[in-house]
Parts: structure tokens; sequence; C-alpha cells
């Protein structure tokens, strides 16, 4: 018993130490669990460098430098991540998860993206959608990859 | 008559010089690929292009927009994917992990084999980078929508302040609750089923 005691104990300095775990606010419908390199996120016209516990909302545009990634679990078990050089924009996320009904539209402006659908796209086989500078994709499930290039490429 | 061809060849050049530049405007390549799932669900993507439609339903399906604009179906592979989507696939978070607890009939104690069950999510947890916990409640099938939405809740909130008494602290929990609509156990709507009556742990 004090054995598991401690051990419980010491796991839980682990969770508190682990890195800018800012409480989840009500707002947020996701949270950055991956960022490496230079990762920022535009939101009412200023941009923050992104960290590892940071909430994402709605009309957020997350982008990646040259050397940067970054990846996202949203409300819903969907996530997404995107590799160097990427804008992807949150256009809407709205989620009942009694119901699981809900809506989920990104769009990546370039970039590579990978996106692995969750509860949305289960329940509502077209709510979840990925647009790119040309088309738009509608995700029925499950793990997609997107890569838009630079113009003449 | 020279004048107005002259006029009419100058008018017909201004009008189609802005349609000139539309097309003449670089398409960005794009690459989709459909991946492998990996739990097997049924996969598909439906991707359109202006009037082009594709539909993406085995592993490595791919659509490609040519530099002319053309909406081209084929196939990709693991090579093409490790290559061009590495770092993207590098950065996916880890997938979220459900854990499952049933308390005591008719008490607010776990059972014991739950008890071993929370020292499981306490380690998961302990495993992640900024971690989250969804504590999502559920109900047998007996009863109304209404009132199995609000045991669900009940049930999801004892198990959070159980896990805030463990000590993880309360803003890192999300309740949910899904009443009778995601039965463990499938059973016809009115059936009592003990198996149903559950909190799932979602570890993220």
């Amino acid at each position: 018993m004090i054995r598991w005691l401690l051990s419980t104990a010491f796991l839980l300095f682990l969770i508190a130490g682990s890195p800018a775990a800012g409480p989840a606010r009500a707002d947020d419908v996701g949270q950055i669990k991956v960022s490496k390199g230079t990762v920022s996120v535009q939101r009412d016209g200023r941009t923050v460098a992104a960290t590892v516990g940071m909430g994402i909302r709605p009309s957020d545009v997350v982008t990646t430098g040259p050397d940067g990634s970054v990846g996202i679990l949203f409300a819903d078990a969907s996530l997404l991540s995107a590799g160097p050089g990427s804008v992807l924009a949150i256009e809407r996320f709205v989620f009942d998860s009694t119901t699981h009904e809900g809506a989920f539209e990104t769009r990546l402006q370039k970039g590579t993206l990978t996106a692995v659908s969750g509860k949305i796209a289960k329940r509502s086989p077209d709510a979840m959608k990925v647009r790119t500078p040309s088309t738009v994709l509608a995700v029925r499930g499950t793990e997609l990859a997107v890569r838009v290039g630079e113009p003449g490429e | 008559m020279k004048g107005r061809a002259r006029a009419f060849a100058l008018g017909f050049l201004a009008l189609s010089l802005p349609l000139a530049a539309a097309c003449a405007r670089p398409v960005r390549n794009e690459l989709v690929v459909l991946l492998p799932s990996r739990d097997g669900a049924p996969a598909a993507v439906e991707v359109t292009h202006g009037r082009a439609q594709a539909g993406l339903d085995q592993p490595y399906d791919a659509t490609r927009l040519r530099a002319d604009g053309r909406l081209e179906k084929g196939r990709s592979s693991e090579g093409e994917v490790r290559g061009t989507f590495g770092a993207a696939l590098d950065a996916q978070p880890l997938r979220p992990v459900s854990f499952t607890v049933y308390f005591l009939e008719g008490k607010d104690e776990l059972t014991p084999a739950s008890l071993s069950v929370v020292g499981q999510i306490f380690a998961e947890l302990a495993r992640r980078p900024a971690p989250e916990v969804f504590v999502i409640g559920h109900t047998d099938a007996l009863g109304s929508h209404a009132s199995n939405d609000a045991l669900s809740i009940q049930r999801a909130e004892r198990m959070r302040d159980e896990l805030v008494t463990r000590g993880l602290p309360r803003e890192r929990i999300h309740v949910q609750a899904r009443g009778k609509r995601e039965l463990l156990v499938p059973t016809a709507d009115g059936i009592a089923e003990p198996r149903n009556r559950r909190v799932e742990i979602s570890v993220r």
C-alpha cells in the first residue's frame, strides 16, 4: 500500500512537472501535444509562439517554420499534425460530447498535414472537411495525408 | 472597316487578358493520400476539385492536382508517404488510450479490479506531454435518454472526484456523458445490463 502511494506520488510529481500545462479553458477545442522547432499560433490578430499544452480555438491559424512541426489533439479525439513550412487554419470546430454531433473544418494553405478523424466524422460522415487552395476533402475516416506545394513547384 | 476590325481585336484582347492571367495563375501541386487506419476502421476520403471528384477508399489511394489543373487519381506508397510526410507523421500526438472502471452495485466505491485500473491510468498520464483525462459516463439501455444522460453525468462526476481525491488536478479532467448511446454490450432498448453501467476514462 505504501509502495503504491509512493509510486502514485511520484507519477503525480511527473504529471505536475510536465511542461506548460496550462489549465484547459472552456473555449479550447484542442490542445497542442507536440511542438518542435518554430511553431506559432495566430489568434485575434496576434502571433504567439506555440507551446506544448497550449489550447487551440476555432479561427486559430497554426504555422510552422522550416524546422517546425506540430501535433494537435482535439476534443472529439481527432488529431492533426503538420510538417515544416505549413499554414493550417482551424476554421470551425463544434462538438456535442453527448451526441457526438458536430462539425470540424480546417484549411491547409501550404505544407503537409496528416489527420486522423475522431468522433465527429464517425457520427456524421460529411462533418469533417479539410480544404486546400484548390480542393475540398470530405473525411469519412480515418487517416490521411495532404500536401500543398509552393506555387509553380 | 479596318478600324472596326482593330477595335474588335483590341476589345477581344482586353477581355481575354484577365482570363489568360487567371488561367496562368500557378496551380499548386496538391497530393492527398488515404493512409492505412491503425484500428482497421473503414476509411474513405472524397476529394472535390471544381466539378471533378475522386473517392479514395483503399490504403495509399491518392489524388494529385497537376499543374494544368487536372485532378488525377492514382496510387501512392509507404515510401512516398514516409518521404513526403515524415515530419508530420513524427509530430502526431499519442493516440488516446481508454480504460473502463465499474462501481460496486449501489455504492460510491470502485470494484477491486477497477482500483488497479486507476494505477494504470496514472502510469499512462505520466508518459504523456500535457496529459488530459476525459471521463465519459455510460449507462445501460434501461430508461429514457433524459434519465440516462443525467445518470451518466453523475457517474462521470463521481469518477472525476475519485481521480481528484487521488491527486489529479481537477482542471486536467473533462467530464462527458453519453447516456445509453454507446453500449459496451449491445442490447435491445429497455434491457438492464451491468457491463454497460460503466465509466470510460480516455487518457489523451
